[in-house]
């Protein structure tokens, strides 16, 4: 590969020196590695925040009785919490990921749409701060749940105009994002890089993009209703005036469903690269794995009512939304059994990357099987709004998509920064994640199934041991990814040099560039043909 | 570098035509919606929209089957109103036309408006509930201390699935004095 | 000896476990059984489906395990070289399809169960409020609210300085309780006043959404007298944790003498059943 050409070409792409031109440089980049590094690190921002806010409701929860804030203002941590994690945190770190890498990993000199690249992430900010803002607002920031029920959200004061503004902005940042993507991926993969030689990152972002399109619309759809209902006089969710509050929860999860696998299968693409790497062996069956992300996503769209079995559906709805929720169960079973058969007879080393993504495949799965359990309709309604669904939720999306984000940071990192980070700390900080989440996580299935509901700043007193243990574990999770911080920043600043390669298990295109990669890679396009006839002669 | 854009114009502009095209027609399926909501809605029974048809119709009743209907009634958001029904029970043939009426007193001294609306459980019963007369959606302005009676006529659709024995007829009452949309 | 320490270690198991009792019973880690047929179908689907899935997760979690021991570069091991294998991939999208189905078979029978609100002795119509409940009994005349108990609402003001160990059933506990009569089919019927409530008493097995200008309706029938208690289950505003739900089902005479107390008529007037 050209890599010393690349070299040679980018030693001419100095940046000017001064502040204003540091600001310049942030603010008007359409490099898709410099708004990849401006996602992560707003995302990081954003954990932290939001994890802040999660630190707030585990020390309230701490003990049963009410020493830390008032109720309304609980709420408004739950609900501050949730929108912030989602919105600000995973989806945005996904995005940064998929700028960073999916260029590189198809041979492409950028994304199809720079500037769009640059307008999408440039949104974020503000709309985080207009957020954030509303915490300091008459009545309080948003404290209906990040579901924002309606009649309920509508009871919110000063912040709600706020609160639904900010979701449109993310809305469209995500969907320019999602069009970026499909359009770079589906027209500038260099020649022989045809869609079934795509890294499993590459194709688990192109569904994800897909879904990111169809679905967030509907949110804002969702949204906009509300906003209409409040201040235009419209009654789509008020029965005053003829109309349905259920309508606003159906409108809501048909985003909502799909929205939960736009937050987990980047995170199954990400483990399907660090798999192979480290057991130093091909992904089990790739085409299965494409199809699996392809049906899982596909079936997304017709489960969304099992948010919804307490809400007095016919029968036959009832039926039909738990026969297709459990049938999800096999294309995801199909990917974590691949998983398994990449590892079997592999020759596995354990970097800090695939102990993340072997944390992942276990602690995801037990995310997996609550979520069959919920989805026995009759069973759902013990467990709907109790802790057992809280339990599940962040199984899924803390070993899930937060690991999968671990991981890859750490894998990628090395290519990013031309530094290998410190493995020893690296591990420190994977057990010290590992057993502060299952600490802060595993006991909320049995509050859950005892009777404790969600939502709630105060609880009867057969819960307060298992809470004790949550937060315990939880203030330790806050602290562990400190470390992280600490470790990023102190890889960013210097390390052990990095080869073009890493790892010595990798493939793939991103790691024919040198390390850290030029700011611009591929400017010519690599021969895949060449490549493959060459790895597989 | 990458190649330069070698699309000629023409054909932009032509991509461009359609796509305001596709903006178009997209708004204007968001305007046949408000028609073509009314008519799933009926077809369908959603949103508790029951049947509604005319008395003359109705083909006379089943002797053979009786069927439980249970009025309830709820006054919204604690409103000054008091909102009662006048039968609470009551067994009907399916295919009779049968009238009740609901009791609504206005417990303060200014005017009021309110408004019902109605829903029917099991939701499924709610395609087989006909209403040749109600009170429902409809403006009621009350004068001070003012109480009346609204009627409610209906026949319970002989098609009734044979499942269902019993059903609830519920009226919500809503104070839509204040009729800026804020509930 | 090594019968004699075998013994020795059963017997002490068997005491330890024995003392952990009541602790576990603290320590509450499952749902519990309750006292309606449906809730004892319904926890009977909950442990069926829990060890399912422990099952499956022993089995993967167990090849992972010895894959990670066994093929590893330390050991010196050389990586295979498959990657696909068509006839495993059918067979593991097969059989895992059938497990789901042999699941959804008595899922689906229970739910028909649930939802068959037939042949009702008695109607009981919960209005959900912020932050109370209203109940009302349709049949006898009965009316009244339901709000958290003076105690628990004290202690549980911001730093009330009050220990919630101290009051009896914190959280838990009602001005009012819904009084029902075992062994009579109940069929609730729910609405709300304002925004979206759900009335939930886990030892029942129900749950529904309470909605505004919407009915609802589900079925309980109580076999054991008892006190069960249950709070609302859906996010209702600052005071959604304190408006809990308490039934006392009690014989079918008793709840004639409540009934006849809370009307004022003698209790054979308010025989209706």
């Amino acid at each position: 590969m050209s890599t010393t050409a690349e070299q040679l070409h980018d030693h001419h792409h100095e940046h000017p020196k001064g502040v204003l031109a540091w600001i310049t440089r942030w603010l008007t980049t359409t490099n898709h590695k410099d708004i990849g590094t401006l996602y992560l690190w707003f995302s990081f921002l954003m954990f932290f925040i939001g994890g802040f806010m999660a630190m707030i409701i585990r020390a309230e929860l701490f003990q049963p009785g009410l020493q830390v804030v008032d109720p309304m203002f609980f709420n408004s941590m739950t609900t501050m919490h949730a929108l912030m994690m989602i919105f600000g945190a995973v989806m945005p770190a996904f995005v940064g990921l998929a700028n960073w890498m999916l260029p590189m990993m198809i041979g492409a000199p950028d994304m199809a749409l720079p500037r769009l690249n640059n307008w999408s992430f440039w949104i974020l900010p503000f709309a985080f701060a207009m957020l954030l803002s509303t915490l300091f607002m008459e009545g309080g920031g948003p404290a209906a749940g990040w579901t924002m029920y309606a009649p309920l959200v509508l009871q919110t004061g000063d912040a709600f105009p706020f609160l639904i503004f900010s979701v449109h902005l993310m809305g469209i940042s995500s969907v320019m994002g999602a069009i970026n993507i499909i359009a770079t991926v589906l027209n500038m993969r260099a020649p022989g890089m045809t869609l079934l030689r795509m890294p499993l990152f590459v194709w688990t972002w192109l569904i994800t993009a897909y879904l990111l399109i169809a679905v967030m619309p509907v949110l804002a759809g969702a949204v906009t209703m509300l906003l209409t209902d409040k201040f235009f006089g419209t009654s789509f969710f008020n029965p005053a005036g003829g109309g349905d509050p259920v309508m606003y929860q159906h409108i809501f999860w048909f985003f909502g469903h799909p929205e939960v696998y736009i937050l987990i299968l980047p995170a199954f693409g990400i483990v399907s690269q660090i798999i192979p790497t480290f057991a130093r062996k091909r992904l089990f069956g790739y085409a299965s794995m494409v199809y699996a992300t392809a049906s899982i996503a596909f079936l997304s769209f017709i489960v969304w009512a099992h948010h919804m079995f307490t809400v007095g559906m016919p029968l036959a709805g009832e039926l039909f939304f738990m026969f297709a929720t459990m049938l999800i169960a096999v294309p995801t079973g199909v990917k974590i059994f691949n998983w398994v058969a990449t590892m079997w007879k592999g020759a596995m080393t354990f970097e800090t990357p695939m102990l993340f993504a072997l944390s992942f495949v276990v602690l995801f799965s037990i995310g997996g099987f609550s979520g069959l359990m919920l989805a026995i309709t009759p069973a759902d309604f013990q467990y709907h709004d109790t802790y057992f669904v809280v339990a599940h939720f962040h199984y899924v999306l803390v070993p899930g998509a937060i690991f999968a984000i671990t991981a890859a940071v750490y894998y990628w990192l090395p290519k990013w920064t031309g530094h290998m980070y410190n493995e020893f700390l690296g591990k420190v900080h994977f057990w010290a994640s590992m057993i502060f989440m299952n600490l802060t996580f595993f006991p909320m299935h049995f509050v859950g199934l005892a009777g404790m509901p969600r939502r709630i700043p105060d609880y009867a007193v057969q819960f307060a041991d298992f809470n004790w243990v949550s937060s315990i574990g939880a203030f330790g999770f806050g602290i562990s990814q400190l470390l992280f911080l600490f470790i990023v920043i102190k890889t960013v600043r210097g390390g052990k040099k990095a080869t073009s390669q890493v790892w010595e298990g990798a493939h793939g295109l991103e790691w024919t560039v040198p390390s850290p990669a030029p700011h611009h890679t591929f400017s010519t396009p690599p021969d895949v043909n060449l490549m493959h006839k060459e790895a597989h002669s | 570098m990458t190649e330069m854009n070698t699309v000629p114009a023409p054909a932009n502009n032509r991509l461009v035509a359609k796509l305001l095209l596709v903006v178009l027609a997209m708004f204007g399926f968001g305007y046949a919606l408000v028609p073509l909501y009314d008519i799933i809605c009926d077809i369908t029974g959603l949103n508790g929209k029951t049947g509604q048809v005319s008395a003359a119709e109705v083909v006379g009743p089943d002797e053979s089957r009786t069927v439980t209907v249970k009025f309830v009634a709820t006054v919204n958001n604690a409103a000054p109103w008091e909102f009662l029904p006048n039968d609470v029970t009551m067994k009907v043939h399916p295919g009779g036309i049968y009238t009740t009426s609901y009791r609504a007193r206005n417990k303060t001294g200014r005017s009021l408006v309110g408004q019902a609306t109605p829903s029917v459980s099991p939701r499924e019963a709610s395609l087989y509930f006909n209403k040749t007369e109600c009170f429902c959606f409809t403006k009621q302005e009350f004068e001070p201390h003012e109480d009346r009676d609204m009627p409610v006529k209906f026949v319970v659709d002989r098609d009734l699935p044979s499942h269902i024995e019993s059903l609830v007829l519920s009226y919500t009452f809503f104070d839509i004095t204040d009729s800026s949309g804020k509930s | 000896m090594r019968h004699a320490r075998a013994g020795l270690t059963v017997l002490f198991s068997g005491i330890l476990l024995f003392l952990a009792t009541p602790a576990l019973a603290e320590w509450a880690v499952n749902m519990p059984v309750g006292v309606t047929p449906i809730s004892r179908e319904v926890y009977g689907l909950h442990m069926l489906i829990f060890w399912v899935c422990v099952a499956i997760g022993a089995g993967v979690f167990g090849v992972m395990l010895w894959s990670i021991f066994h093929h590893r570069k330390s050991r010196g091991v050389k990586a295979a070289s498959f990657h696909e294998h068509h006839m495993v991939e059918v067979i593991w999208t097969v059989i895992p399809f059938l497990i789901l189905v042999s699941m959804a078979v008595p899922a689906a029978k229970t739910l028909i169960r649930m939802e068959d609100t037939r042949d009702a002795d008695l109607t009981l119509k919960v209005t959900g409020y912020q932050w109370m409940w209203q109940y009302e009994y349709l049949e006898d005349g009965v009316s009244f609210y339901s709000k958290l108990d003076s105690e628990s609402n004290k202690a549980r003001q911001l730093n009330s300085g009050i220990d919630p160990e101290s009051v009896p059933h914190y959280l838990l506990n009602v001005d009012n309780p819904v009084v029902l009569p075992v062994n009579k089919k109940i069929r609730i019927l729910t609405t709300a006043n304002d925004v979206i409530h759900a009335w939930w008493v886990p030892a029942l097995g129900v749950k529904k959404d309470a909605i505004p200008g919407f009915i609802n309706e589900m079925w309980t029938l109580i076999e054991e007298p008892g006190i069960y208690r249950g709070q609302c289950a859906e996010l209702c505003g600052k005071d959604h944790a304190f408006m809990p739900i308490v039934v006392k089902a009690v014989t079918e005479e008793e709840y004639r003498q409540w009934v006849a107390e809370q009307t004022g008529k003698s209790e054979a007037e308010t025989a209706s059943l």
